[in-house]
């Protein structure tokens, strides 16, 4: 048996290590579709509890939408399960392709290839359209799918701070010699909330000779007057050469990512992107249900209005209680906490007091940078924050930091 | 040259990774190992060097080790342009 004993040991020590520094991460079972109530078993084996999501990136709640569920049951039985082949050879129906061409006119490209998922486009994008010749350069806080696309691509890669534009013309200067430069960002940063400096950046990059791409995952469908993205928020829209989106947040929540930009780019992806060639594509079934989310929201902007305005209610509620807060205006709000146990303890707390929301710490975020990512839904009603308001109010009183500063808290739990 | 040198590095490491919070660094100060650099930065601070004094570091040459503190950095750099002549 290959499978050896030295084997087994080194991996089972290896596990231990991650228990005994604290960063295990155990699935908490629903039992229920996802939405802003949830039923839940935990730890596994536990009676199930219901309580408030605080934590999905359901923006819209739309992933248990009677009508997107309606949809996707219509599309189980006019297109069938599954495509049993990648897109080139037989796996393209014409609903693929449909939805192609209804994110082009949504998020206001040229075209659009569907991927598997985000993950998948991140992954597949840099090398579809780069060469060694090319350098990219990132902000130093992008989603980790971004970086490893990047480390897949032969292009050299620098970084810049976070959201510094000063910064950003200098390496742009510095790597002048290269054939294309390419910028890449995220348009909202999933684990601050705070959003991307799309246009100063779109006009230094224009001064620069310089492509941008931005991965919209957690702006699409909500960020903007229409909630195109971050790139309507800035007075961009059309001036962006690469999105890359999901519809695993905001758009249905089940899985499934795109490239969406200028014609050359996303056919190159057609031609040479890995995750595009070599798995199947998003399964009729799901291209059904966010089809129908494409027409919810391209119809109305009743679902993102609410959510800002819940979102404007959450912040305001949490400032007031005294809690130290991440800037911004997006419904990704993080609770700061700075250490992990803490935020650990603090998590457990709100759980048993029936609210959800997780705590996030190194290498998830910089190291004493511990925090609770709260995120707002348009599921959510005013009584579903008025309860989680109740319940963060009184954990923080139990743990002594309402009203504190980020030295204070520190001072009492350690970085 | 040198004292020059790593402190033109320390600079250039301080101004482009730190943050304006950070501890202030020593010209040992594990850069990579440490966690202050990451190797896909390590990019800039090496283009930095060869436009500076007109040097090429080959790739095998600018590994995470020869990078990792701004003695050693400055020993690199010392190296190749010296072999410049």
């Amino acid at each position: 048996m290959a499978y050896s004993d030295k084997i087994r040991g080194t991996y089972q020590g290896q596990l231990k290590g991650i228990q005994d520094a604290g960063l295990f991460k155990q699935e908490r079972f629903i039992h229920s579709p996802q939405a802003a109530d949830i039923e839940v078993e935990f730890p596994a084996g536990a009676p199930l509890k219901k309580v408030i999501n605080m934590c999905a990136n359901n923006y819209l709640g739309l992933s248990s939408h009677p009508d997107v569920v309606k949809a996707a049951h219509d599309g189980l039985d006019s297109r069938g399960y599954g495509m049993s082949s990648v897109r080139f050879i037989c796996g393209t129906q014409d609903i693929h392709r449909e939805l192609e061409q209804k994110l082009t006119q949504f998020l206001g490209t040229e075209d659009t290839l569907l991927f598997p998922s985000c993950m998948d486009a991140n992954a597949g994008v840099f090398e579809a359209i780069l060469t060694k010749d090319d350098v990219i350069i990132s902000d130093r806080l992008v989603h980790a799918s971004l970086v490893d696309g990047i480390r897949l691509c032969s292009a050299m890669h620098d970084t810049i701070k976070h959201s510094d534009m000063e910064h950003l013309e200098e390496k742009l200067q510095l790597h002048a010699d290269k054939r294309f430069k390419l910028v890449v960002t995220d348009g909202v940063f999933s684990m601050d909330g705070d959003t991307a400096k799309l246009d100063e950046m779109v006009r230094i990059c224009e001064k620069y000779d310089a492509m941008v791409l931005v991965d919209e995952s957690h702006s699409s469908g909500f960020i903007g007057k229409t909630g195109r993205g971050t790139h309507e928020k800035c007075g961009v829209v059309g001036q962006i050469d690469v999105i890359t989106t999901t519809f695993g947040k905001a758009l249905g929540g089940a899985s499934g990512g795109c490239v969406s930009g200028r014609r050359e780019l996303v056919e190159m992806c057609r031609q040479r992107a890995r995750p595009y060639l070599f798995s199947n594509t998003i399964a009729p079934v799901v291209v059904a249900g966010v089809l129908k989310v494409m027409d919810i929201i391209s119809k109305s902007t009743e679902r993102r209005d609410k959510l800002e305005k819940n979102a404007a209610y959450w912040r305001k509620g949490l400032t007031e209680a005294g809690f130290v807060l991440k800037e911004g205006d997006t419904p990704i709000i993080p609770v700061m906490l700075f250490n992990a146990k803490l935020a650990q303890d603090v998590s457990r707390a709100l759980y048993d007091e029936g609210i959800y929301a997780i705590g996030f710490f190194f290498p998830v975020v910089p190291q004493s940078q511990a925090r609770i990512r709260t995120q707002i839904s348009a599921g959510h009603e005013i009584h579903h924050l008025d309860k989680a308001l109740a319940a963060f109010n009184k954990v923080g009183q139990a743990f002594d930091i309402l009203g504190k500063t980020k030295q204070e808290i520190i001072a009492k739990y350690g970085m | 040259m040198a004292e020059e040198l790593k402190d033109i590095v320390l600079k250039y490491v301080t101004k482009e990774y730190l943050e304006d919070d950070s501890e202030p660094l020593t010209y040992d100060s594990p850069l990579i190992s440490g966690g202050i650099v990451d190797s896909f930065s390590m990019v800039s601070l090496k283009r930095f060097l060869e436009n500076r004094y007109q040097i090429a570091i080959p790739d095998e040459d600018a590994s995470p080790e020869a990078f990792d503190s701004v003695n050693k950095i400055a020993a690199l750099v010392e190296r190749f342009v010296a072999k410049k002549g």
